[in-house]
């Protein structure tokens, strides 16, 4: 085309593309957004909580005084507000993750029909939309008897 | 009515000029505003009374060509298609479209979107008819029902204003990615019984930067202004090629002048 051949070409501001920046910021699209930078976020949480959980499980090699030191880490005020954090986020990404895997299959989305005005998309329904809130308020719940058990007496 | 009358707005437009080495910053200019007047309309004005140098694009102001789509206070939209009196706020901030590359002012460059729709083969295609027709009596036509019409009706309904596109976050990182207008016209033509060439479809969208990396965050279909819904689409389309729901294409039959 070369309508925008300048030397300035590559700066990111004429590309015009947002970048990650676009993605950082899930609050202007509606919940569904917010379903696709969770799953993201949580996912990626989890990856990282794995890699830590395979390598502090492995201790046991080292026998039973390094596997000890470990479980101590767990016990400390951040090592339980971790272990709340993977409660929640596990129990987010398992119950978005099974919805999500129905609705990126096509199902559960509505059929194609004739649009009319006001538009309301059939891919953003309402059974949609309480299956995010159905995983954040699960994964809230989660979290508060996690909380309770941890902190709780004993814990 | 009579204090509608007289109500003003501040809009604040992005200008620069990449031909130029001009550094972008925004005009302000007082618009006079009425309950019916849409951001096209002010920025027409803008032009008109204030500063003619103010570069838009647009041309049916009735939401039909896709021309004149622009973020307007932070959203993807077509600035002939919205109120102001409906933003209910006194300051209207004009940017040009997310992920397009920019031209001027509010004008950014199309070609790549286009080309991304051009790739998805968007006609139809149908093998058993023939394109070169050299006697008018061997001219046939599909019959198609109501409900056949009704499974692709919503998506041939799009104009390509490129308001999903500039919205999807796979497209702000991804650039090869044919984002959600060209992934909803994939489906179109799959949907449409006239057309009987699904699997070249299928090739081009099915590789490393194709509809896999739609992970259904349903911003297409918040901003699309016709309806269209493309997320309904590609989700569907996804369906289709994983072979998890059943495609229930019936090929339209053909009536020639000869069987009728
Ligand atoms: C039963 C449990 C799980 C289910 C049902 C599940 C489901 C899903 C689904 C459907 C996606 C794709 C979402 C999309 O298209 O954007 C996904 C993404 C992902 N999952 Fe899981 N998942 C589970 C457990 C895990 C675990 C244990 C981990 C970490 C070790 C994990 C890490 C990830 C990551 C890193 C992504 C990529 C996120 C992205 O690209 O947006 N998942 N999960
Ligand atoms: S699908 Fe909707 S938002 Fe996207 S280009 Fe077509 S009309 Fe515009
Ligand atoms: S001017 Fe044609 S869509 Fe707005």
């Amino acid at each position: 085309m070369g309508t925008v051949s300048n030397n300035k070409e590559n700066n990111n501001m004429n590309s015009g593309r947002e970048g990650i920046r676009g993605w950082l910021n899930p609050t202007r699209y509606g919940w569904e957004r917010v379903s696709y930078w969770l799953q993201r976020l949580t996912g990626l949480f989890l990856l990282v909580y794995f890699v830590g959980h395979v390598y502090e499980t492995s201790s046991l090699t080292n026998g039973v005084d390094a596997w000890n030191s470990m479980l101590e880490l767990t016990q400390t005020i951040g090592g339980h507000i971790f272990l709340i954090l993977v409660i929640g986020t596990s129990t987010f990404h398992t119950v978005n993750g099974i919805r999500l895997i129905f609705t990126e299959s096509g199902k559960g989305l509505g059929k194609p029909g004739r649009p009319d005005y006001p538009y309301n998309p059939s891919s953003l329904n309402y059974t949609q939309k309480s299956g995010i809130w159905i995983a954040l308020l699960l994964a809230c719940i989660a979290m508060l008897y996690g909380g309770m058990v941890l902190f709780g007496e004993g814990g | 009515m009579s204090n509608e009358e007289n109500k003003k707005v501040q809009l604040k437009v992005y200008r620069t000029n990449y031909n130029k080495d001009d550094s972008s910053h925004y005009d302000k200019f007082e618009v006079p505003v009425k309950r019916w007047t849409t951001v096209l309309d002010a920025l027409l004005h803008v032009k008109s009374y204030s500063d003619s140098s103010v570069g838009i694009r647009y041309s049916c102001r009735m939401a039909s060509c896709g021309s004149c789509g622009m973020k307007i206070n932070g959203k993807p939209s077509l600035a002939c298609y919205t109120k102001i009196s409906e933003l209910k706020d006194d300051v209207i901030v004009c940017e040009p479209l997310p992920n397009f590359p920019r031209i001027r002012d509010l004008v950014s460059d199309f070609s790549q979107f286009f080309s991304h729709h051009k790739n998805m083969k968007p006609f139809i295609q149908n093998d058993k008819v023939s394109v070169d027709i050299d006697d008018k009596s061997d001219l046939v036509e599909f019959e198609q029902t109501h409900e056949d019409v009704d499974k692709y009706l919503q998506f041939s309904y799009c104009i390509r204003c490129g308001l999903c596109y500039s919205a999807c976050p796979t497209v702000a990182t991804d650039p090869k990615f044919p984002g959600p207008q060209a992934l909803s016209q994939a489906y179109r033509y799959e949907a449409d019984g006239r057309d009987n060439s699904k699997k070249t479809r299928f090739n081009i969208i099915d590789e490393r930067h194709g509809i896999w990396r739609c992970h259904f965050a349903g911003s297409c279909s918040v901003v699309c202004p016709k309806g269209v819904d493309p997320a309904l689409g590609i989700q569907l389309l996804k369906g289709h090629m994983l072979g998890l729901s059943k495609n229930n294409k019936k090929i339209s039959t053909l009536r020639t002048k000869n069987n009728e």
